[in-house]
């Protein structure tokens, strides 16, 4: 039996390792991958090696899946921006939706979920109004979360198309305001790149730092794999056609504050996914690391979560992160009186 | 973590692992599945897990999370009782939320001559009853809660899981069916009682067998019988709905669906008894090219 993901690592970074796997391993496998949302990248990182042929047929399955999950990200996108035709400040994809659009090799195969877009804060009003007028809607009516989003968080309220059942982010930074490091929004924006249809991507370092902040610096690692996994993915990318990426990568992370976290990315990056990192820029090996991989790697064979108390303990700091501790108690115990759950 | 208790089970072109952390429910399922092939080298489509919803509850009001490679978020566990019911749930979850290789019809179907007749319509329409009483009379059970269409050839595939039967059918099914085909009562599930019945020795061994599809009904238990013509466009977005899989296929479902619509003739049939059914489809049967 497995007991974490390593063996999963193994197939992303060594599609030829698979191989040798035997029947009993590859439900196994297939488990974790589904459950770390990377099924459509394992698909695609096992495309040209021999696997047994109900193991094709599944990850036949998953890259067709994804197929159309790209194309269906790409709809909402486009749909977004005819919403927002006559708003003449810039729209930026963020994550997945943007990997797809500016065709990164981090969007094969991945997983894409809402849509995420990111416009100057003084413009939020009036983007809001736009979708709203084009058929999105609130999904949580609830005034206290309402009110918390819009004073202390990166993001508006989720949106929701009422008739195609699509959610939208819209995003004006890429951390909540109550974060620590508070990246520089308008230098996110100043950067961006246009596409041929007008809409924007961030520029390589932003992309890579957005990715960076959003797994270090704000939330409890949940899905870390897939995050991590693109990080790796857009690192080896804009190093390879870039050789001052390093060197503007460093500058840009103290732009945003996020040195720190950049170092643990990287670092955490090049143990689990051995990705080819500039030792500068990385910064020395922490034994927190450890704790990192462990609570990344922390996924059974069963497809199970394991390892109940890093997970909590990374859970309890990402709160940590995200609030001052007199703010983190006034907001759980607003939660607890409403019976509700955490604000995820 | 501790290790779970775990089965393997092929039902038609699909292959399941259960893993469970109480052997109750396992022992059950290879009971009932002893006449059906284990997947041959082992390699499965899905997982399905049942778990305690908190960790006492494994010995406390032993209560069943039904889990698994595709999860409903507000999936309410149920008893340990009912765990069959759960492991039976946790498969159907994961066809519906995963299978890709058909589009995937929530219908029940049976075969005659190499043509399939298939029956879809809400739940308490009957079709399930329908589909275990004709598997007495001369059919070939092909399943009674997913019909696979196939994207290429246009067939029906068999997925002939145990025949889940509801509150009155049992009774009904009992008087029909040996004793040793059934399950364990269920009692006060969230869909009433509840008991088992494992499909005919045909619909097993020929559960790698498809057939053409030659008719499709939409039955309505509990009104004078009746057949009545619909027009191809409820037809068409009727399936839509019964379908869990349509949009997640894309362009393949709408051209696999659209095939079928065009080509397989359809009616809405109300009736009273098993009886009446059996006369308002033989004579439709006759009368196919």
């Amino acid at each position: 039996m497995m007991r974490d993901a390593r063996s999963l690592l193994q197939a992303l970074r060594e599609p030829g390792s698979v191989e040798a796997l035997g029947n009993d391993q590859w439900p196994e496998l297939i488990s974790i991958a589904r459950a770390e949302s990377l099924i459509g990248t394992l698909a695609h990182r096992l495309k040209d090696v021999t696997v047994p042929d109900r193991v094709r047929a599944i990850l036949q399955d998953a890259a067709e899946a994804h197929d159309l999950a790209r194309q269906q990200a790409l709809w909402e996108a486009d749909c977004a921006r005819r919403a927002l035709a006559d708003y003449p400040g810039k729209i930026v994809l963020m994550k997945g939706t943007a990997y797809v659009a500016a065709d990164l090799a981090a969007g094969v195969g991945r997983s894409i979920g809402d849509l995420d877009i990111m416009v100057a804060r003084e413009d939020l009003s009036v983007v809001e109004a736009a979708l709203l007028d084009a058929g999105w809607e609130w999904v949580k009516p609830d005034p206290y979360d309402d009110r918390y989003y819009r004073d202390y968080m990166h993001e508006l309220p989720p949106l929701i198309h009422r008739e195609r059942d699509r959610m939208i982010d819209v995003h004006h930074t890429t951390l909540p305001l109550t974060a620590r490091p508070t990246p520089d929004a308008r230098a996110i924006l100043d950067s961006a790149i246009a596409l041929d249809n007008g809409l924007r991507v961030m520029a390589p370092t932003d992309m890579v730092l957005h990715s960076i902040a959003h797994l270090f610096a704000d939330g409890d690692l949940a899905g870390g794999l897939r995050n991590l996994w693109d990080i790796n993915l857009l690192v080896r990318q804009f190093a390879e056609t870039d050789e001052e990426f390093w060197t503007d990568l460093n500058v840009r992370a103290k732009t945003h504050g996020l040195i720190k976290e950049t170092q643990r990315a990287l670092r955490l990056a090049a143990r689990l996914y051995d990705t080819p990192v500039y030792r500068f820029s990385a910064g020395h090996t922490q034994f927190s690391d450890y704790l990192y991989a462990r609570r990344l790697l922390a996924r059974d064979g069963y497809g199970r979560e394991t390892r109940k108390w890093t997970r909590f303990a990374f859970y309890v700091r990402s709160h940590w992160l995200r609030m001052p501790p007199l703010m983190l108690a006034r907001h759980l115990w607003t939660k607890w009186r409403k019976g509700g759950k955490s604000l995820e | 973590m501790r290790e779970m208790n775990q089965i393997r089970l092929g039902i038609g072109p699909a292959a399941f692992r259960i893993a469970s952390a109480w052997r109750q429910p396992l022992e059950q399922l290879s009971g009932l599945y002893q006449d059906y092939p284990a997947p041959t080298d082992g390699i499965v489509d899905f997982t399905v897990r049942l778990e305690p919803e908190k960790p006492w509850r494994r010995y406390i009001r032993p209560s069943v999370h039904i889990g698994g490679d595709f999860w409903l978020p507000d999936a309410a566990p149920l008893p340990l009782a009912q765990g069959l019911l759960a492991a039976e749930m946790g498969m159907n979850l994961q066809m519906a939320l995963g299978w890709r290789r058909h589009l995937l019809l929530h219908a029940s179907s049976v075969e005659k001559d190499g043509k399939a007749l298939i029956m879809t319509g809400l739940s308490g329409s009957g079709k399930s009853t329908l589909s275990a009483m004709l598997a007495e009379r001369g059919w070939r059970f092909m399943g009674d809660e997913f019909a696979l269409l196939d994207l290429d050839t246009g067939n029906i595939l068999p997925f002939p899981r145990l025949i889940s039967l509801k509150n009155q059918a049992i009774g009904a099914m009992r008087q029909v069916a040996a004793a040793d085909r059934f399950g364990p009562e269920m009692k006060g599930t969230p869909k009433g009682d509840i008991r088992h019945l494992v499909p005919p020795k045909p619909a097993i061994e020929r559960m790698d067998e498809s057939a053409s599809p030659a008719l499709l009904l939409f039955p309505r238990f509990g009104h004078e019988p009746a057949l009545r013509a619909m027009g191809q466009s409820e037809i068409f977005v009727r399936l839509t709905q019964a379908s869990t899989n349509y949009v997640a296929l894309g362009k393949a479902g709408f051209h696999a669906l659209t095939r079928f619509v065009d080509r397989v003739p359809t009616k809405a049939m109300d009736y009273q008894s098993t009886d009446q059914a059996e006369e308002l489809i033989e004579s439709l049967w006759n009368q196919l090219p």
